[in-house]
């Protein structure tokens, strides 16, 4: 089949490339003339949600993203920061959540193929990699074969490609039946004085095409990845890129070996809408011109037309200005590597970008304009939505041993590790922390002492009852992760997955959660580099839970200092550092409410920030001062989670004493914010605590480590082998329950 | 001694490999590509892991057939130390330089972990730094780790000692018959195995069990 460039513009055909009436009319006001067929492709791909941010780009631009750490921010492939001795770290984010619903493991393989890329790029080999996934309720009918699915993928493209998976989240709940979410997250290290952009130089030099073939696959996808899903989706299927991750680490190696040899001008990887927005791009950030030659494209199909082409999403390509003395150099590497290595255009001076196939000119478009004159929307929100405290009264009792032991072995509480054993978490043989703790930790290759950690996180339900605290509280949380190992927070990324923002209590969701996250990011020095914006993650009107992703990067100038989670010894103190007066007070929106009484009201936890950052750099002092043995800080399930898991981590008990005036129930579930179970071995405990004092940080002592139970308070003693088969036992009785 | 290390698109712990041999013979490997039919003159030539050509025939099946392995097989039959790891182990395999194969594991699913492993022949060249009996603590990364041989096969590498490692404790990761977890020839200078002792080699990795086994295979005075 081959499609006419002379194809008859109609208006079903404009709105089949997800172009709004008033969206035609403004590309026919900035050329002049009726698009063609191929032009008319280019303008969806360009300007559609995915590509152009046209819904969020008012509010992106109050983030903060700048500090004397940053290097770059966003707008390049991947955000840098630097870590010293003329290293940095190059991270991002990205979201593949459309086509991991339609084809989990391919999805969920080029997700993690696709920000691989983003990071090497700009010259950062990749040392880590998470993943924060999101899947329907467990007793939903697609939930079990989307995991199954999209965790082989994550593995299946890490795995061989080489990157250790050192963190990420999975969570079940009906609100993504319809819509999963997979936000994939790779960093690389790379020399500071070596980053590579995409800003194209210099007039009359050749356009380098390498990496693999174009075929059709993915032909339409960023504008399939900005609408809503309905039941048509299984015609989507065919939108969906194919993974080759041999390819791809080849890549990565010749990629590597050519910017050593100075040939590299500039290099943008072929992702969202590949061909046009890579080669629009280089031009349009060094005010230049492209021209295109179709013809000398690498193709893996037979009579692809110059739409088809232009609108490939094949995975594994990269485009490159190069120097034209390097050529011969720069071909025999990908030669070497067993690449094509195609010259495909030119840059050229007049600001235009034409794209030519078969002696037609196809495309003859102003380059500034396509992405400078996308549409940009300031959309009607509501009122932020704020939930009515629950009454001071509404406590509802229950077993606390039964509970403890129900959260423990719950869907979303259990241990993770089914996942992460299918992902390679050692490989480059630099991981320090594995999934399981606070954070992973990766050792800086080429460093004696230095490490870094990383974090992904978000509570979508708290996002949901209040959007401004809720993005704080993803901040925040992804900060106090990183401090719990020791390290500093330097920045972090952010993957912002919301429903529709064409409904006005959505883009409230969006807007205030921004806000939120803003705040938290300003107050917390942890400034957002890079990210990646995923809208329309809707099916049949019903849209997901809002789920800002924040995923950070901190650094240990030491890694013998770093701490974990689980319980040095027997016989410790243990203390709670940035307690309340009652250990615990708040109820709203906790997995205590909703897991053992099926209650999913109240507001979301407050997030103090300055109280969060005075209590984190603290610990991280505690911690460097090598004062504390074992630390975890307080999230979802609140002290007594963070505590059974200290245990289960370490097959060591603890007796938790709560005071006199507090409530058992809010003390031991509430999930008050910036809160961190710390231990402390006795000859430390005065020190510790005087240290507490002399910082304003309350830190009451609340028990001790030791014996094989975990004893709260007056509840019924549970031995901690009971708790860890219990927190093993979810996952894989889920899973297996297919079979 | 000296080493080289082979290269071949879509191996991926060569790294990891290289660092290891540095760290612990103070001197870095050579590294030989995919094409190269003349090895440097070296006492031990490493096939580390990954996932060469993608994995998409057989695991190793394609790397077999590369020039460089007519050259290795040389070195072999020359008396020359190979040592192949996980992917290396499959390679070694398809080239025929060890008997049996490698299927998929039994969970069908890609397994990374830390293993018990036993110590089943302390006197070979590579494990001579270990004790006969010894359980040691290693990392495994494998989809394809599954052991098999025939049972006449099966009954002469088990009489004449060639199963070096056995995974211990009840830790069989992946169905391999008789827990067999690495193979030697019977010559005794090629050794296969699934799991990476490159990966559990200095106190960052959380213990160095891994050590011994490069210490023995380069003559260098376990650590």
């Amino acid at each position: 089949m081959t499609i006419s460039n002379t194809r008859a513009i109609t208006p079903d055909l404009i709105a089949s490339h997800g172009l709004k009436p008033d969206e035609y009319q403004r590309i026919l006001t900035l050329i002049g003339r009726e698009p063609t067929f191929t032009e008319l492709g280019i303008f969806s791909a360009m300007w559609n949600e995915h590509c152009s941010y046209k819904s969020s780009k008012k509010w992106l631009r109050t983030l903060p993203t700048t500090g004397p750490q940053v290097i770059q921010g966003p707008g390049e492939n991947a955000g840098v920061v630097d870590i010293g001795d003329g290293d940095c770290v190059v991270f991002k984010m990205e979201s593949h959540n459309h086509p991991s619903y339609i084809e989990p493991y391919q999805g969920a393989a080029t997700g993690v193929g696709g920000i691989l890329r983003d990071v090497f790029t700009m010259g950062a080999r990749p040392i880590a990699a998470m993943n924060a996934l999101r899947f329907g309720a467990p007793d939903h009918a697609k939930t079990r074969h989307l995991v199954a699915g999209v965790v082989s993928g994550v593995g299946g493209y890490g795995n061989s490609f080489g990157v250790p998976t050192v963190g990420g989240e999975v969570e079940f709940d009906a609100r993504y039946n319809g819509n999963i979410l997979v936000n994939a997250f790779a960093a690389g290290l790379a020399k500071s004085d070596a980053i590579f952009l995409s800003e194209a130089k210099g007039v009359g030099l050749p356009v380098v095409y390498l990496g693999a073939k174009t075929g059709r696959d993915g032909v339409g996808g960023a504008t399939m990845a900005s609408a809503e899903f309905d039941e048509s989706i299984e015609e989507k299927r065919p939108t969906v890129q194919v993974g080759d991750p041999f390819t791809e680490k080849c890549l990565l190696e010749a990629c590597l070996e050519l910017m050593q040899t100075g040939a590299v001008i500039a290099i943008q990887d072929m992702g969202a809408a590949g061909l046009t927005c890579s080669a629009v791009e280089m031009g349009a950030k060094g005010d230049l011109g492209i021209e295109l030659i179709l013809d000398q494209v690498p193709v893996r199909e037979e009579r692809m037309t110059a739409y088809e082409m232009m609108l490939s999403e094949s995975q594994e390509r990269m485009l490159m200005v190069l120097r034209p003395e390097k050529e011969e150099e720069a071909k025999a590497i990908f030669v070497k590597w067993g690449l094509d290595f195609a010259i495909v255009g030119k840059t050229t001076d007049d600001l235009r970008f034409r794209v030519l196939h078969q002696g037609e000119e196809v495309a003859n478009l102003p380059i500034k304009e396509l992405g400078d004159e996308a549409p940009e929307y300031d959309r009607p929100w509501t009122p932020a939505k704020v939930s009515a405290p629950l009454a001071e009264d509404d406590i509802p009792e229950a077993d606390i041993a039964d509970a403890v032991l129900s959260l423990v072995g719950s869907a979303n509480n259990s241990s993770r590790r089914w996942v992460w054993e299918q992902y390679d978490t050692l490989i480059q043989g630099n991981s320090l922390q594995l999934p399981g703790g606070d954070a992973g930790v990766v050792r800086v290759e080429g460093h004696e002492t230095k490490a870094l950690a990383f974090s992904s996180d978000v509570t979508p339900r708290y996002v949901e009852a209040d959007p401004f605290e809720g993005g704080k509280q993803a901040v925040a949380e992804c900060w106090r992760n990183i401090t719990a190992t020791g390290a500093l927070p330097l920045a972090s990324t952010d993957n912002l997955n919301f429903g529709n923002p064409e409904r006005p209590e959505i883009m409230s969701q969006l807007v205030h959660a921004i806000k939120g996250i803003g705040e938290a990011c300003r107050a917390l020095d942890f400034p957002i580099v890079s990210g990646n914006v995923s809208l329309y993650n809707e099916t049949n009107g019903q849209g997901i839970l809002p789920t800002p992703t924040i995923a950070g990067v901190g650094i240990l100038p030491d890694w013998s200092q770093m701490a974990r989670i689980r319980f040095a010894a027997q016989g410790e103190t243990i203390l709670l550092a940035g307690a309340p007066d009652t250990l615990g007070s708040h109820l709203g929106q906790s997995v205590y409410l909703r897991d053992i009484h099926g209650r999913s009201d109240g507001p979301a936890p407050h997030v103090d920030l300055a109280h969060e950052r005075k209590v984190g750099d603290f610990v991280r002092g505690l911690i460097r001062d090598g004062l504390v043995t074992a630390i975890h800080d307080c999230s979802s399930g609140g002290l007594a989670l963070a505590v059974a898991e200290m245990a289960i981590a370490s097959g060591i008990g603890a007796t938790i004493t709560i005071p006199d005036t507090a409530q058992p129930i809010p003390a031991l579930f509430g999930e008050d914010q910036g809160r961190y179970v710390v231990t402390v071995a006795e000859q430390h405990l005065k020190a510790v605590q005087d240290k507490a004092e002399a910082a304003g940080v309350s830190m009451p002592v609340i028990g001790r480590t030791g014996g094989e139970n975990l004893k709260l308070g007056e509840a019924r003693p549970l031995s901690v082998e009971d708790l860890h088969d219990a927190h093993e036992a979810w996952f894989p009785n889920y899973m297996n329950a297919a079979e | 001694m000296k080493s080289a290390v082979v290269q071949l698109p879509g191996l991926n712990r060569d790294r990891d490999m290289i660092t290891a041999l540095t760290k612990i013979s103070g001197h870095a490997p050579k590294v030989v590509w995919q094409t190269e039919t003349e090895l440097p003159d070296v006492d031990l030539i490493v096939i580390p892991g990954g996932f060469s050509y993608g994995d998409y025939l057989r695991c190793g099946a394609i790397a077999a057939r590369m020039p460089v392995m007519q050259a290795i097989k040389a070195k072999a039959e020359a008396g020359v130390r190979v040592l192949g790891v996980c992917n290396g182990f499959q390679i070694l395999l398809e080239a025929g330089l060890l008997p049996g194969a490698l299927m998929r594991n039994s969970s069908l699913k890609f397994v990374c972990k830390e293993i018990k492993l036993e110590v089943t022949n302390a006197s070979t060249a590579f494990t001579g730094a270990y004790a006969k009996g010894q359980i040691i603590r290693c990392p495994i990364a494998h989809h394809d780790g599954n052991y098999f041989a025939d049972a006449e096969t099966l009954k002469r590498i088990e009489d004449q000692q060639q199963v070096v490692f056995r995974y211990a404790e009840g830790t069989n990761p992946n169905g391999s018959l008789n827990d067999i977890a690495g193979v030697i020839n019977e010559r005794g200078n090629v050794l296969g195995m699934m799991p990476h002792p490159e990966n559990l080699i200095e106190a960052a990795h959380g213990g160095s069990d891994g050590r011994a086994l490069f210490a023995s295979a380069l003559d260098v005075i376990a650590a």
